[in-house]
């Protein structure tokens, strides 16, 4: 299949091809492949995509997959609406 | 190794300074970061950009900034988006008090020829439909700040940089500054020994410790302010809107999502860029009053950065009495993104012993010598 075609961040419809641009251009890490790309930044928070980006980069510079950072992982670990927090909040004090 | 310039920190600063040297001429640059492109505060921020300030200094470096950044893709070359949004900053007046400093603040900036302009609460509600006028008394407009993408501003200087010969080693710490007879002689980095007689210091919320390693000391410190983001929805609010009474700013950037803060009057001083619910239920407490329909939106995440912190709350850009050779872009005190073109143009033309664009005597460091009281900028959150 085309890597044109191939869908790793389904959040942001990142491609296999983007992601290979960027580390043509020398954007190797996956920290910076998401901060440019928005990989990881999506609603699923990386869930879906963290692996997939991190097995790319192990390959792409042929190291071994534990050795590749992923993404810091960030609060929170699923979508809240602010009206909720905030009522929540309210209850508290 | 040798190095004619050495420049710490690879965020938006360093990155401004660097293209700003090479695109003068200078061979020889090199960047050195402790870790990736934009791992410090520039990768965090709001990248809010505007220039309704209440000092001189700070209407100055932002406009001067503003027009570089309309140009910005095309002088530096650069192919991808920098997402460049000129839709404005609403600053709102929430207390009688404010509206009357907001006054002689647009006094002090149409003298500087910024097209801001005292409005009505209606005038207000026209320009941002979801606001709740109820809690305020008026507001203040500059249709011509706006908001980029940091990381895609920041990668546009790297690039330009790069194709002019600087060199940016990542994954490289400065560990010491040697320095004999106050001259300077090499920087210590992870793997790299680099002579040098020049070296620039724009390491954000560490430029303390880069001054110490120099044995310059620079007063400054680094706090941690919290941000959150919302998931994109459709376009609903152009400008930026802030206040600084109720402490907030939230902006819908051009990707759809919702991006907030406000600070913590408590925060301690130190590196900290932790993510508390505390800031989470005082985020959600005060947007839900400001702009009620924003409530509605779900948080995806949030994160926390630094503000570099000077007692003037305004930057420090020059050279250093005490070590020849030892440059400062440092303390920022929260609004480093949308001064960095002329951080760059200004610091650039002080090395090479130019005359600068701008008179920036009161950025020096040796302001703060002998100096406990400070009147200091009080427009921030
Ligand atoms: C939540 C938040 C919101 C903000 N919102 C805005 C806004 O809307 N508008 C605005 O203009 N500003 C905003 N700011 C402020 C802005 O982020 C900073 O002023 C600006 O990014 C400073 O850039 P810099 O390049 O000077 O520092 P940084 O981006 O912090 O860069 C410093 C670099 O130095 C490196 N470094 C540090 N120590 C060493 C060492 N020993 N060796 C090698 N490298 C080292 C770091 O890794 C880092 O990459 C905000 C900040 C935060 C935290």
């Amino acid at each position: 299949m085309n890597k044109k075609d191939m869908i790793i961040c389904r959040c942001e419809d990142v491609t296999l091809q983007d992601i290979h641009d960027l580390m043509d251009q020398g954007y190797t890490s996956v920290e910076e492949l998401k901060r440019i790309l928005r990989i990881g930044m999506g609603p699923c928070q990386g869930n879906t995509c963290g692996q997939l980006v991190q097995r790319e980069v192990s390959k792409y510079l042929n190291v071994k997959l534990e050795e590749v950072k992923t993404y810091k992982v960030r609060p929170l670990t699923t979508g809240v609406k602010l009206n909720s927090i905030k009522e929540g909040a309210n209850h508290e004090s | 190794m040798k190095a004619n310039y050495v420049i710490v920190g690879a965020g938006i600063s360093g990155c401004s300074i660097a293209y700003n040297l090479a695109v003068k001429g200078i061979k020889d640059i090199v960047v050195l970061d402790k870790s990736y492109l934009t791992s410090g505060s520039t990768g965090r921020c709001g990248a809010g950009i505007r220039q309704q300030w209440g000092t001189k200094m700070n209407c100055l470096l932002a406009k001067g900034s503003i027009e570089f950044f309309e140009e910005a893709k095309e002088t530096l070359g650069y192919d991808g988006d920098i997402e460049f949004k000129q839709e404005g900053y609403l600053i709102i007046s929430a207390n009688e008090e404010e509206d009357e400093q907001f006054e002689k603040n647009v006094f002090l900036q149409q003298s500087l020829g910024i097209p801001s302009r005292k409005i009505t609460k209606d005038e207000a509600k026209k320009i941002v439909p979801h606001l709740n006028t109820d809690v305020i008394v008026g507001a203040t407009f500059c249709p011509t700040d706006g908001h980029l993408n940091p990381f895609k501003m920041t990668d546009a200087y790297f690039q330009a940089a790069q194709r002019l010969g600087v060199k940016f080693y990542f994954n490289e710490e400065v560990k010491d500054i040697v320095v004999k007879n106050r001259k300077i002689k090499k920087v210590i980095s992870t793997n790299l020994e680099i002579k040098t007689r020049n070296v620039i210091n724009a390491a954000g919320g560490y430029a303390k410790e880069i001054g110490d390693m120099a044995g310059v000391d620079i007063p400054v410190y680094a706090e941690n302010h919290e941000i959150l983001v919302t998931e994109p929805v459709e376009k609903i609010q152009g400008p930026m809107v802030m206040s600084f009474a109720k402490n907030l700013y939230c902006q819908q950037v051009p990707h759809g999502s919702f991006i907030m803060g406000r600070s913590n009057p408590d925060v301690l001083h130190n590196h900290s860029n932790e993510s508390t619910w505390q800031f989470l239920d005082e985020m959600s407490k005060t947007v839900c009053e400001i702009l009620p329909v924003v409530g509605n939106l779900r948080v995806v995440r949030q994160w926390g950065g630094s503000y570099t912190m000077s007692p003037d709350r305004q930057p420090i850009i020059g050279g250093t009495e005490d070590l020849k050779g030892f440059y400062l872009a440092c303390g920022f005190s929260g609004h480093g993104f949308m001064f960095a073109p002329m951080t760059g143009i200004l610091l650039s033309q002080i090395i090479l012993k130019q005359k600068t664009m701008i008179d920036i005597s009161d950025l020096q460091l040796n302001r703060f010598k002998n100096k406990q009281v400070f009147t200091y900028e009080k427009s921030v959150v």
